[in-house]
């Protein structure tokens, strides 16, 4: 994997060509778009300058917040620097050439964080290729993101241990296998009996791009129909590598679900407060038997689609600017210290750690062991197979042979 | 004669014909603003604007089941899908429609449309994005298939894929965009269904498509020193498949190898064993040999990866197992 795509996409290959066409900067014919507003309905807690506000379809939601003490409100800004912290150190090191390639969520930490955070330990996570962010929040070691993008193992961790399956690089794919396992939490009786630990939501990750994929599409229909106890969470982070919205959809996201039959609601992705209010709803009310919900969380990708992507070729510089008036840190960092929640102490300790957790993943992820040849051939199959057998032999036989100078 | 890459050659050709034909439309992921993954359709959005090179939402099967309708009503759609694997979420608009509309029709309406994506692994992109799935449309009949192993080929073949009034998968390869060659200047238009004989030879013949041909030459040269004259086909066209040229070169040289970076399985080398079986057994020295790539799903570490798929080294002991076998002195 490495997808361009990648890779989620595949190595972009940026070989010289000459064309007497060819232009360098932004296409002819693409306004600069005000892609900052998401509407009046979008639901919004903190303002840009962290400032308490109630805005947009934001009702049902309040409740939730109420409820949250002084330590949740810290150790959710824990969360966004240090998963930011995470992903700087993943971008380094595949540029020193340490890892195959890094999709960075640079300015979608609140979306993800606040998601994360409103799930259940038991509710399970459906990823797409760049939710490192999901991942801290349900528990998995960064390192094994790391290895997992290092290519030193197959299936970087273990899905079951922490309710969050492998990163799905084909575009739209896991929408349909989180809806399939909602289908089958619904046949294990774990949905609406009121027991806390008992029921469970699932939550598809995908962004604005996989709107349009055919596998996107038919989830929503079979979750509809189902009645699935599945969340929908789209990350309209304004591109799919070059498309920008405009190229994905005339309806954003969270207006179609309503033909699908169920809710949807825009949240701003740059809102901590608010993505983890209107996501705990969402799971409430999917493991309580009350269907699907589709929740778009408006956000940006401050960075380029991957490591591969140079996106000053499509993109104005003047966007990003403008989205940095909006960085979900330092938001939440107003936020705490214009409510006295937290002091410079606790700032300082949060960085502190920062740099220690960056440290530890630098030295981690350069230790790690290339896999032996032959494992290869270990997980073709669930149950071993003699002509697997025999096609791990001869590998080996075959290199012994060159060592031996045959 | 100009000497240019695989991927300068594709970007020419495609440019020619769009200005030959205005029926000539494009379609795909990121090729207008992005002007293509790989650039092949570098500065075409500002030259034909966007009635013409569509960038399309992210869904394979939309944009080529669109194209194959457009290509119904007399357009003649070039479709880029990212890569090989991706195609498998337009396969049914490829395999029951594109290959199938003229038959099932009645002659009514032809599909002249063309599928330009690039297969193959070695570029540490793991499984799902790594896979040589070319048998899966050579097998269809109604599709033909062309993988061009240099940047002449590129061009004559591209350029006989447009204008072909039947569906054409074109093969291109991720290693091979930066490969360079002489390619003959002015309009050249290929032959779908023919092989070339990529290097002459006497004792041995080395069958191959696309990269691994590359591969195969590599090899030839390196025998060429130990006094052994590899003969190198080059396939060209997978489907029409010319078994003329394989079974006269096997008829000739008495041994053959097949390199193909597909898995061994029902892979291109089952059918051009058979074929040799078909058509040149009373000739052969030796059992046909095949080397291609591991049967797993391609691992993502660099060194199992490597490992995978097959090597010069791997064809260069193939080729001597044969020699051997057939008490060649060298
Ligand atoms: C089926 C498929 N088609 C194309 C790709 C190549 N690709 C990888 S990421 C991407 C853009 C996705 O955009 P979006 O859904 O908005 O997610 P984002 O990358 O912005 O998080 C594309 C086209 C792919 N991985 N799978
Ligand atoms: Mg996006």
């Amino acid at each position: 994997m490495s997808d361009q795509d990648v890779a989620p996409v595949p190595e972009r290959d940026l070989g010289e060509i000459s064309s007497p066409h060819h232009h360098e900067t932004v296409a002819p014919g693409v306004p600069v778009r005000d892609v900052t507003d998401g509407g009046p309905e979008m639901v919004q807690f903190l303002d840009a300058d962290g400032k308490r506000v109630s805005r947009g379809n934001c009702e049902p939601y309040e409740p939730i917040l109420e409820g949250l003490d002084p330590e949740t409100m810290r150790s959710l800004y824990r969360d966004l620097v240090l998963v930011r912290r995470v992903d700087a150190e993943g971008h380094a090191l595949q540029r020193q050439g340490e890892l195959g390639l890094w999709p960075s969520l640079l300015g979608q930490e609140a979306a993800q964080v606040g998601a994360g955070r409103a799930m259940s330990t038991q509710d399970y996570a459906f990823p797409g290729y760049r939710e490192h962010g999901v991942a801290w929040c349900k528990g998995v070691p960064p390192l094994n993101l790391l290895g997992m993008f290092r290519g030193v193992n197959h299936g970087g961790w273990d899905s079951n241990a922490n309710n969050f399956h492998l990163y799905t690089i084909v575009i739209g794919n896991q929408m349909l296998h989180a809806t399939g396992y909602a289908m089958g939490v619904q046949r294990d009786g774990a949905v609406g009996t009121g027991d806390p630990s008992r029921d469970t939501a699932v939550m598809a990750f995908t962004g604005d791009g996989g709107t349009a994929q055919g596998d996107y599409n038919e989830a929503l229909v079979f979750a509809s129909v189902a009645h699935a106890p599945v969340v929908f969470f789209v990350q309209n982070n304004q591109w799919a590598i070059s498309e920008p919205n405009e190229r994905q959809f005339r309806v954003p996201p969270y207006q179609r679900a309503k033909g699908f039959g169920f809710p949807g609601v825009r949240v701003d992705g740059n809102d901590v407060l608010a993505v983890y209010a209107v996501t705990k709803h969402a799971l409430d009310e999917a493991r309580s038997g009350q269907g699907p919900t589709l929740i778009e969380a408006f956000t940006y990708r401050m960075g380029a689609h991957t490591t591969s992507d140079d996106p000053t070729k499509y993109r104005v510089s003047a966007e990003v600017d403008l989205w940095r008036e909006k960085d979900p840190i330092k938001r939440m960092r107003s936020h705490l210290e214009r409510e006295g929640i937290a002091d410079p102490a606790f700032f300082d300790g949060i960085d502190a750690e920062a740099d220690a957790l960056a440290a530890e993943i630098r030295t981690g992820c350069q230790n790690m062991p290339d896999p032996e040849l032959p494992t290869m051939f270990d997980k073709v199959y669930a149950e071993q197979h003699p002509v697997i057998d025999r096609e791990r032999a001869e590998l080996i036989a075959y290199h012994a042979g060159f060592e031996e100078g045959n | 004669m100009t000497e240019m890459t695989y991927r300068q050659a594709l970007h020419d050709t495609l440019r020619a014909e769009m200005l030959r034909d205005d029926a000539v439309v494009l379609l795909g992921e990121e090729i207008g603003i992005f002007e293509g993954s790989y650039k092949i359709t570098a500065g075409m959005l500002t030259e034909f604007g966007d009635q013409r090179v569509i960038d399309t939402p992210i869904a394979e099967e939309g944009f080529t089941g669109a194209a194959v309708g457009m290509a119904m009503l007399g357009l003649r759609p070039v479709v880029e899908i990212m890569t090989l694997n991706f195609t498998l979420l337009a396969i049914d608009q490829i395999v029951n429609h594109g290959a199938k509309i003229f038959g099932m029709f009645g002659g009514q309406t032809s599909v002249p449309m063309v599928i330009r994506t690039p297969g193959g692994g070695g570029q540490q992109l793991a499984a799902t994005h790594s896979q040589n799935l070319e048998v899966w449309y050579a097998h269809v009949p109604g599709l033909k298939v062309v993988a061009p192993s240099n940047p002449a080929d590129a061009k004559a073949l591209l350029t006989a894929s447009i204008r072909d009034d039947d569906p054409v998968l074109f093969l291109e390869n991720l290693s091979l965009y930066n490969t360079k060659g002489e390619v003959p200047d002015g309009e050249q238009v290929g032959e779908i269904g023919r092989a070339a004989i990529a290097r002459e030879g006497s004792d041995i013949t080395v069958i191959s498509y696309s990269r691994a041909t590359l591969i195969a030459l590599e090899v030839a040269r390196q025998f060429e020193s130990e006094g052994v004259s590899v003969e190198v086909v080059d396939l060209r066209s997978l489907r029409p498949l010319d078994r003329e040229t394989v079974c006269a070169s096997v008829r000739k040289t008495t041994r053959a190898v097949v390199l193909e970076d597909d898995w061994l399985t029902y892979g291109v080398g089952a059918e051009i064993a058979a074929t040799i079986q078909e058509g040149a057994f009373d000739r052969l020295d030796a059992p046909v040999r095949r080397v291609a790539a591991a049967e797993v799903p391609l691992p993502y570490a660099k060194p199992l990866e490597n490992a995978a798929l097959p090597t010069a080294q791997d064809l260069t002991k193939v080729v001597g197992e044969v020699l051997d076998a057939t008490r060649f002195t060298r």
